[in-house]
């Protein structure tokens, strides 16, 4: 069984990261551990955009994670793209080690003005498990109930599921 | 899981996007191959059937248009939509004259992307489906905890499948707790828009203010705080079903919009001039009787004969008490495996308690009857003790008592609020359910906000 790092990337809520933590070890019988890289992500930023190029982070980490044995995770709180598209709330290395996930666009408050701690973590843990669940091997659900449907809008985040359905949760190694 | 078996063709000449997009449906379980230019596409299209083709307009030697040309030459049924970096309206529109399915400009919202594919796609393997549906559905696929085979619950069914394949009007009648979404969630899913959304509406949740916005979404800088655009209930349920609960309950103007927008099929965001067209189906859900209400003034008749076109009338768990045994062996074992119980059984004495009980809040009353019982249930065997109720088994036709399961969690809800100034995210953190939810119990149990 491996365990899951989580590796904050210019995030800084460290009471946020626990409850993360928590979360994670209520949902999988693997090890979670968080830890530090020396990542400068700088040269992702697109001046242009405004925004950090998520498959450059993801490939600035690689080399640093050789020897963590279990999935890392990446947490920001940065607004991440890929060239084609306006923005993505995160990216993952299908059947691979590296998931990356930014918070920026789930804050309740670029939307509505008002902000929502509680639907921020709730927004952000099905995000995670969306990301970690690509790194399990596992493509987009058609079920709207389960936490891998693809999710290309904030509105998407808030109607799936928040776990996986039980066919995508037989792929997941270590699920409680 | 999905695993879909069309075949999409990437042609960009630049690596980055190329690699992007790969990735990108490769999530979303395509088959997906990338071409650098137009000569090289033509060679692997030549090779293999692609359904969708996703082509840049502007590559050095063939064009896009070029391309798009050439590829409907060979096979005219094949999609193809234009990506360009810049929006060129003359140009775009040629496309679309020479067989384009649409264009994209780039960088693309990830959510216009993925919709335009999947609707392009299905839209094609639909025509086919909806065939096939119209004529074959011999059983229709209920949502897990749709439960009974009572008599009752045995002409639901065949409501539910008289009714799914078609895009009519539902109207679905019952008391609370009888599990109105559970039956609108049946009939989406024997639908043909079952790969899309079914959206649902709280309208009795929902407060005056935000409801324009939540149902029609707003642009980015429609008003303080919104730095980026939403989309609104109506347009989340493109190609699927809106849910709209507790109609009943929406006020006088809000019914004046959903009248419009229902018949039109269109409408704007907040602080946006764009009209927004979207196709989706329409069942509601309502515990009082609409027709009362429009005797009333309180709802108006146009709306109601809109809406009222096949009803769905659910009755309360008193009246299929036939199901009781099953429903509680079904949710015992649910409750069992999310708290690691190793319980089996239900007492015949307990299990009398349960089929004579009133059980006003209907199955999801009975529901959390069974989560108390295996919450302090020891052994085995849930026994009358285990369950929410101080009374004996002849008394338990009357629920009225203080002491039911529903005046107990009415009054714990309404302590909560009070205690919390009815601040909903705080309080349902702090019941530790969702916040849809407290709004169906604040609602139901008819409980009013004292600072409003």
């Amino acid at each position: 069984m491996t365990g899951i790092n989580i590796v904050p990337v210019k995030f800084y809520k460290n009471t946020f990261l626990k409850k993360i933590i928590k979360e994670l070890n209520s949902r999988f019988h693997s090890d979670i551990s968080l830890i530090a890289l020396d990542l400068d992500v700088e040269e992702t930023y697109s001046e242009d955009r405004g925004q950090f190029f998520s498959s450059q982070i993801i490939a600035l980490s690689a080399p640093l994670t050789q020897t963590i044995p279990g999935k890392v995770l990446m947490i920001t709180e940065v607004d991440l793209f890929v060239p084609v598209l306006t923005f993505v709330f995160g990216e993952a290395q299908l059947n691979g080690k590296h998931s990356l996930v930014s918070v920026c666009r789930l804050h309740e408050e670029f939307y509505s003005g008002i902000s929502e701690d509680e639907l921020l973590f709730q927004r952000t843990m099905k995000e995670i498990f969306h990301e970690l669940g690509h790194c399990f091997g596992l493509l987009h659900c058609i079920d709207w109930d389960c936490v891998m449907h693809s999710s290309q809008g904030i509105e998407e985040v808030d109607i799936k599921g928040n776990f996986y359905c039980k066919i995508c949760a037989r792929s997941i190694d270590g699920l409680k | 899981m999905s695993n879909k078996k069309e075949k999409i063709l990437v042609v960009d000449d630049e690596k980055i996007v190329r690699e992007s997009l790969f990735h990108w449906f490769q999530e979303e379980g395509y088959q997906i191959e990338t071409a650098e230019d137009g000569e090289t596409a033509l060679r692997i299209f030549d090779k293999n059937k692609f359904d969708l083709l996703l082509v840049d307009m502007k590559m050095p030697g063939m064009s896009g248009l070029e391309l798009l040309a050439k590829v409907k030459e060979i096979d005219k049924d094949t999609i193809v939509i234009l990506i360009t970096a810049f929006a060129s309206v003359p140009t775009a529109i040629k496309a679309l004259k020479d067989g384009a399915y649409d264009y994209v400009t780039k960088p693309v919202d990830p959510d216009e992307l993925e919709h335009l594919v999947k609707k392009a796609l299905e839209q094609r393997s639909l025509r086919v489906e909806n065939e096939q549906l119209k004529g074959s559905i011999e059983e229709i696929i209920k949502p897990d905890n749709l439960i009974g085979e009572s008599a009752q619950m045995k002409k639901i069914y065949e409501l539910i499948h008289t009714v799914a394949p078609t895009d009519t009007t539902v109207m679905i009648r019952g008391e609370s707790g009888t599990g109105k979404e559970l039956v609108a969630k049946a009939i989406h899913i024997n639908s043909r828009r079952k790969y899309f959304p079914i959206i649902p509406v709280n309208c009795g949740a929902l407060a005056e203010s935000i409801l324009e916005s939540e149902l029609f979404g707003h642009e980015k800088g429609a008003f303080t705080g919104a730095q980026f655009k939403r989309k609104g209930k109506f347009e989340m349920a493109d190609g699927g079903t809106i849910f709209l609960d507790e109609i009943g309950s929406v006020s006088p103007k809000m019914q004046v919009e959903l009248l419009r927008v229902i018949e039109s099929k269109q409408f704007s965001r907040v602080g946006g001039n764009q009209v927004i067209k979207s196709d989706f189906r329409v069942i509601i859900a309502t515990n009082e009787p609409l027709e009362d209400l429009v005797k009333q003034g309180k709802f108006r008749e146009d709306l109601y004969y809109r809406l009222n076109v096949f009803s769905i009338i659910i009755p309360p768990l008193r009246e299929r008490t036939g199901d009781i045994p099953v429903l509680a062996f079904y949710f015992l074992n649910n409750f069992c495996n999310a708290m690691n119980k190793n319980i089996k059984n239900i007492s015949p004495e307990a299990m009398e308690f349960l089929t004579k009980y009133d059980w006003p809040g209907n199955v999801r009353e009975l529901e959390n009857a069974i989560e108390r019982a295996v919450v302090v249930g020891k052994g085995e065997t849930i026994k009358v003790d285990d369950l929410p109720f101080h009374v004996s088994s002849s008394q338990a036709a009357n629920s009225d008592g203080d002491n039911s399961m529903t005046a107990m969690e009415k009054k714990h809800i309404a302590r909560v609020l009070n205690e919390n100034n009815w601040n909903i995210s705080k309080s349902a953190l702090i019941l530790e359910i969702d916040r849809v939810t407290l709004y169906n119990k604040i609602s139901k149990y008819g409980l009013r906000n004292p600072y409003k």
